[in-house]
């Protein structure tokens, strides 16, 4: 048996090309975690008998010898992905039994690698929510625990299921999603590395949309390393999504040196919030130091904007959900209300979609049809695009000015307790994305690396932002400040 | 601007999605404090600045206008609630 705590993605390829172990062998013990591990809700449909099937097919192209990296790599896949004939709902209940005729771009290059697939993962109901507790499923659970209490914490959102199931070694990786925080922020909570690429990297072909202009998947592991290697299994030009970008996938593995010797790293003074707790300033500032150690340059940089990016996307996305979410509509898929006599049409979609859609998404349909409607549009929606310019203006300034890359806490603070924030103003749980969100409006790349733990033994988070298609050298920051972290805390297993 | 009953029914219309009378209350004001927190976005001078349409600078690609694909027929209603004939089948729309 291998221990799991302590296997990557890294580890795994190699140990299979030895002939240490086979990927048959290495998903058996997967499953076996996955079963005992039920208590924290991460997966929401198991597939043992596709698992088993890639497996087999993966180690006979591993015996042949030429075997892509991700070959044999046990995954979990987030049910925002559509996976033919398996169980899409989105988390949500609108999409009740919605098995897909047709694979994402992103799981068929997956799974074209090699890479075995042990189930859907829970999220937050059409990835809006930043705790997962939004899902129709039930909220995911984390691994981490505060000492020894029992309360049970948030995993964070809305790839909740997959922050859990990696760090609580029930898969090797998993696929995320990043609409304004999405992947970095329950990395963060979780202790383990989440990256949102360059918007247009990943094909959106699949993924069931949120907001098109914001919406971009990318891989959550335990190592930078590992999300070097499932990243550029993920990425790559695709026909059928027409934003996404022509451009060629580097080799983001081979880029990771640990020298950063002459880099700027730019520290963003707006990023310092009132009342932001002392662990997370100290944190930030020892990441500063540990950069600044292995050869880079600490630069004071100004991003004026940043105070509006959350009101601006809250007024962009919702807008843009409205729209995609215009399709459950009862009659193509999923959920359809039952009718009185008398009843048409009308009220067929309006029930379908008030019994469907859960609290937090019906609000967020709701302001964007607000913002998108006559007489407001002006007001609110090209407002918010017109701040959104300046958001992206303030980043290629200092970009232009030679900073390499952006240093950040991931989060305003650790994990919270599961229905700590359930009386809370919905804009509280918004804030957890403060950090995150302006890489979204950019459409910048931003990887969430683990960087210590706060006084109770939770996992905090730095935050890299990278120049546009310069994922390699973001990772490569992000690969020397990990080496410098030294992070190896894991959950102590209580499931 | 903070959100009436009145407006708050016309909303929940807009997005198809039914909300009982006793509930449009508490709606208007978690709608209404919404939008209030979007209110901070008034206070940029957003003079001379062009809304964003692409984050990220590229041109569309082109293709010849032809058919490339279809003919599903069976597994695009394959996940629907109801069909007759071939059709998604939806309650009576005409009278």
């Amino acid at each position: 048996m291998t221990d799991l705590s302590k296997l990557t993605i890294a580890d795994a390829r190699d140990a299979m090309r030895k002939g240490n172990f086979t990927a048959v062998e290495l998903t058996e013990q997967y499953l076996g975690a996955i079963e005992a591990a039920d208590v924290l809700n991460a997966f929401s449909t198991n597939t043992p008998d596709i698992a088993r099937a890639q497996a087999a097919a993966a180690d006979m192209r591993i015996a042949k010898g030429d075997a892509p990296d991700m070959c044999g790599i046990p995954l979990g896949i987030k049910d925002l992905f559509c996976t033919k004939g398996v169980q899409t709902q989105a988390a949500s209940h609108i999409l009740d039994g919605f098995k897909p005729e047709y694979e994402s771009t992103i799981t068929s290059q997956l799974f074209d690698a090699g890479a075995v697939m042990l189930g859907k993962l829970n999220m937050d109901e059409f990835a809006m929510g930043s705790s997962n507790e939004t899902s129709f499923y039930g909220p995911v659970t984390s691994p981490w625990r505060r000492g020894n209490e029992e309360t049970k914490l948030t995993p964070g959102g809305s790839s909740g299921g997959s922050a859990s199931a990696v760090s609580a070694d029930l898969c090797l990786g998993a696929t995320g999603t990043d609409t304004g925080g999405s992947i970095r922020q329950p990395a963060a909570f979780t202790g383990i590395v989440g990256v949102k690429p360059t918007y247009g990297r990943c094909s959106r072909w699949g993924v069931v949309a949120f907001a098109s202009s914001l919406d971009q998947a990318g891989p959550m592991v335990k190592t930078v390393r590992d999300s070097a290697i499932m990243l550029e299994a993920m990425a790559g030009h695709d026909a059928k999504d027409s934003t996404s970008a022509d451009l060629a996938v580097p080799n983001f593995e081979a880029a990771l040196t640990g020298d950063i010797r002459g880099k700027k790293i730019g520290i963003p003074k707006e990023y310092r919030l009132d009342g932001m707790p002392d662990e997370i300033e100290t944190l930030w500032q020892e990441g500063a130091e540990k950069l600044r150690d292995a050869g880079a340059e600490i630069v004071d940089i100004s991003l004026p904007h940043t105070k509006y990016a959350l009101p601006a996307y809250y007024v962009i996305a919702p807008a843009e959900a409205s729209s995609n979410l215009s399709r459950y509509d009862g009659v193509k898929y999923g959920h359809r209300a039952k009718l009185n006599a008398g009843e048409g049409i009308t009220e067929m979609y309006e029930r379908t979609r008030a019994e469907g859609f859960g609290d937090e998404v019906q609000r967020r349909v709701m302001i964007g049809a607000y913002v998108l409607s006559a007489g407001f549009y002006d007001a609110y929606y090209i407002r918010a695009q017109k701040v959104r310019t300046l958001i992206k203006q303030d980043f290629e300034q200092v970009f232009a000015e030679g900073i390499d890359q952006i240093l950040t806490p991931a989060t305003p603070s650790a994990a919270f307790g599961l229905g700590e924030m359930a009386n809370a103003d919905p804009i509280k749980m918004y804030l957890n994305d403060v950090f995150t969100v302006t890489v979204n409006l950019a459409g910048l790349p931003g990887v969430s690396v683990p960087a210590g733990l706060d006084a109770s033994g939770l996992p905090l988070g730095l935050q890299l932002i990278g120049q546009p298609w310069n994922e390699a050298d973001m990772l490569n920051t992000a690969f020397a400040l990990e080496q410098a972290s030294g992070f190896a805390a894991k959950p102590a297993r209580w499931w | 601007m903070s959100i009436d009953i009145k407006t708050a029914r016309k909303v929940a219309h807009l997005a198809r999605i039914e909300v009982a009378e006793e509930a449009l209350p508490p709606l208007a004001d978690a709608l209404s404090n919404i939008l209030a927190f979007m209110e901070q976005l008034n206070e940029v001078d957003i003079e001379g600045v062009e809304p964003m349409s692409s984050v990220t600078p590229m041109a569309l690609k082109r293709r010849a206008d032809e058919v490339t694909d279809g003919g599903y027929q069976e597994q695009i209603l394959a996940n629907a609630p109801d069909t007759r004939e071939g059709f998604f089948a939806v309650p009576k729309v005409v009278e």
